[in-house]
């Protein structure tokens, strides 16, 4: 194999990750990223620095061993990579697709500062396609049992990653899901175009493999308490990962005319419902050749748009009070969505929806916004500008504008601490609530966030889990508690 | 894995049948007005459907189910040693049971069915429970039996007069309210026509009355925000909020509305499914009265 010289590598472009182009794309599900070639990922490899003060690794909410799997890629031994990533990362083949990288690992990457970040993410999901689609992928229960038992709520991201660990640690470990099918926003939320629905079956099966147990239209809250898992069904602990699933509307007229829908609930009907197959026994608005605004400047707002274009609508704006500087979303997500032909419509918010007599959507009042001081979030504050107004027709809304924290579980468990916002009351560190031998993470505690850091949250809380059983205490009250 | 396995399924009226399911620990916990989401196929839609009955010591909720669409029809089909795919709940708050003097449980067509527990459920709590049945004609009057064996006063009405009282359930309301009965609470449960006529009888008389709502869902839990309707001024979510709210303050010509909302979708996909079904199809549901 070739080796590069320092110079060499630092002046190499970075690879880019084939995709199908957007005029395709845009009238199809299947995935718009391509992945890298043994080729492609051999050469962006090659590119790393091996700094030795790994900052990389520091920017992994998840400390993934960055520079050690690259080093294994640039070898060739995919395989190798794969085990290195998967001591600390159980769903890789899902976070090369979904992690915000370019704040995370490539966005700390020494050759970011020339714009030429190692396209870690990319090698990421090449190294666990390479090991899922060749077989490799390896699972077994420990041996040595530990006679614990630990009820995972929610078998979204942050359940998935806590379940791995425990079950890793020789734990009985048994996963309860609300829906009919695995993943929660893996599943419900995420389209198939951007993470196919085969990568997260594959990865439950895994979990399977490692002795997990599924429990699908389990209720927890409704059909058992928290008080009835740790009593009478004998789990020894909880881990509570049920993400942020409530819905919020702008709270203005006429968002409950028909065609306003919530990001979650049109997203569901597409993604886990499957309305967008022909022969789809659920049905969604049909968007062909209408006009679809969406508000929100998040990945799920990406998501919304890019699903309406595929699902034939004529025009998709994306409707946004700040500028697109400030959108959440990955950049991956925009550019996607600016090459797929979305409309950008910055600065704009609605006031008011407005329909028919048969009470469908039909027009949308809008107002131009300017950015003001910076808040909370330290993005500037976006202010109505007087007088702004104006009417645009509009066949169906989708409000991306996030999601409050599910009230089912909490409401059932008086002993569990909520904040203010609804969110659970847990140590960052520990996961550790205020209800004994009940831990939690993920959305559910830190209110919308990403994948990963809810990865990190169940990883987290599954060593500390994993420590109250081998007969760590019970401290009653977590500290570092979040406002 | 569950297997919700059919116990018993029966005809109760033409389209409506009576599946006694197993589903312990659905049983132990539910209690009277909360619903179940349902699904019958490998991809099929989920659909809401109360809770008519259970039995915690024996394992088993009871569905009565009105085959109005292609999953209750499709459901409509399985007989006993049969199974239903998937069965989540207990879903939604419970109904509100107290000790009222005298409480009125109207049902129109198969929504006796969902009147019938919480019927029971005020009776246990030492209510004077009077019960009008609505049929659009006798077949559809349902449940009458048991209802005789748990309330003080049973009442059937069918618009067509084919059976007991002729004339609309609100008509049988209004007579006892003339009688000079005093009336401390109504349940009603039906057509959304039907609990928007009681709401208006009720209202000038003051008498606290209750109705149970049937909008679209897709989770069931809060997540996706479908099932949104106002009530006084407020929008909620009927599969956590609800589904039981004040019918004085309920916005139904919202709620009829959002229901029509995939009503084209839905000729299509039944039109494909059962040709038969076009001939003579109402889209009023049979059982429909006001």
């Amino acid at each position: 194999m070739k080796e590069f010289t320092l110079r060499e590598r630092m002046t190499m472009a970075r690879q880019t990750m084939p995709e199908q182009p957007p005029g395709e794309r845009r009238a199809n599900f299947s995935e718009v990223n391509l992945g890298f070639t043994a080729g492609l990922a051999v050469l962006e490899a090659q590119r790393c620095l091996m700094c030795s003060r790994t900052v990389c690794i520091d920017g992994c909410p998840v400390g993934v061993q960055i520079t050690e799997f690259i080093d294994l890629v640039a070898e060739g031994d995919f395989d190798g990579a794969a085990k290195v990533i998967k001591r600390d990362n159980s769903l890789p083949a899902i976070c090369g697709r979904v992690c915000p990288q370019e704040d995370q690992c490539e966005g700390a990457c020494v050759l970011a500062r020339k714009g030429r970040p190692i396209a870690i993410g990319a090698l990421e999901r090449f190294v666990a396609d390479y090991e899922r689609l060749n077989g490799l992928m390896t699972a077994e229960p420990p041996s040595v049992r530990s006679g614990k038992a630990v009820a995972i709520v929610g078998s979204g991201p942050a359940g998935l990653a806590c379940a791995t660990d425990l079950a890793k640690q020789g734990h009985d470990v048994t996963v309860f899901e609300a829906l009919h099918a695995l993943g929660g926003v893996l599943t419900y939320g995420i389209p198939e175009f951007r993470l196919p629905k085969e990568i997260v079956q594959a990865e439950v099966a895994q979990l399977e493999k490692l002795g997990v147990a599924f429990v699908t239209n389990a209720v927890i809250g409704m059909i058992d308490t928290l008080d009835d898992l740790l009593g009478e069904e004998g789990f020894d602990a909880v881990f509570v990962g049920v993400g942020a699933g409530l819905p919020r509307f702008p709270n203005i007229p006429g968002e409950n005319l028909i065609g306003v829908y919530s990001a979650n609930e049109f997203l569901t009907r597409v993604n886990l419902m499957k309305a967008y197959r022909p022969d789809s026994e659920t049905p969604v608005y049909d968007v062909a050749g209408k006009r679809v605004a969406v508000f929100g400047g998040g990945n799920t707002a990406m998501d919304a748009s890019r699903t309406a274009l595929r699902l034939g609508a004529e025009k998709v704006a994306i409707v946004y009070r700040r500028s697109e500087e400030e959108m959440p979303a990955r950049n991956e997500e925009i550019v996607h969505a600016h090459h797929e032909g979305v409309e950008f419509q910055m600065l704009t918010n609605p006031v008011e929806f407005l329909g028919d007599d048969e009470g469908f959507l039909t027009e949308m009042r809008l107002q131009a916004m300017e950015l003001g001081e910076s808040d909370d979030s330290g993005r500037r504050r976006p202010v109505p500008i007087a007088g702004s107004e104006w009417t645009e027709g509009v066949d169906m809304a989708v409000v991306a504008i996030g999601n409050s924290p599910n009230p089912l579980l909490p409401k059932t468990a008086a002993d569990l601490e909520q904040t203010t916002r609804g969110t659970l009351v847990a140590d960052d560190e520990t996961g550790r609530t205020t209800k004994e031998g009940v831990f939690a993470g993920g959305d559910i505690v830190t209110g919308g966030a990403t994948v990963i850091l809810a990865m990190g949250a169940g990883r987290r809380a599954a060593a500390s889990i994993d420590d109250y059983l081998r007969g760590g205490v019970w401290e009653s009250k977590p500290a570092g508690v979040p406002v | 894995m569950c297997i919700f396995e059919i116990l018993e399924a029966r005809d109760l009226a033409p389209d409506v049948r009576y599946l006694r399911i197993k589903a312990p620990k659905i049983a132990r916990r539910r209690k009277a007005g909360q619903f179940v989401i349902v699904r019958a196929t490998p991809d099929g839609e989920r659909i809401p459907l109360t809770i008519a009955d259970s039995n915690a010591e024996d394992g088993w909720i009871a569905l009565i189910v009105q085959g109005v669409g292609k999953t209750t029809k499709i459901v409509n089909l399985l007989e006993a040693g049969d199974a239903i795919r998937d069965v989540a709940g207990p879903l939604g708050m419970p109904s509100r049971i107290e000790r009222f003097g005298t409480a009125v449980s109207i049902g129109g067509g198969v929504g006796t069915a969902i009147a019938y527990p919480t019927a029971v459920a005020l009776k246990e709590a030492g209510s004077y429970v009077i019960s009008i049945i609505g049929g659009r004609n006798s077949s559809y009057v349902l449940l009458e039996e048991e209802m005789r064996a748990v309330c003080d006063e049973v009442y059937p009405t069918t618009d067509d007069g084919s059976y007991g009282y002729h004339g609309f359930v609100t008509d049988k309301l209004t007579d006892l309210i003339s009688e000079r009965r005093h009336l401390d609470f109504v349940l009603a449960i039906g057509p959304i026509p039907m609990m928007k006529a009681v709401a208006e009888v009720t209202h000038p008389h003051g008498i606290e009355t209750v109705v149970s709502l049937n909008p679209i869902m897709v989770d069931g839990t809060g997540m996706c925000g479908g099932c949104r309707v106002v009530v006084g001024e407020e929008t909620k979510f009927a599969c956590v909020d609800g589904p039981e709210f004040d019918a004085h303050q309920v916005d139904f010509d919202l709620l009829a509305r959002r229901n029509r909302a995939y009503a084209d979708f839905e000729r299509r996909r039944d039109d494909e499914m059962d040709p038969e079904c076009v001939i003579g199809r109402s889209h009023t549901a049979p059982g429909a009265t006001s």
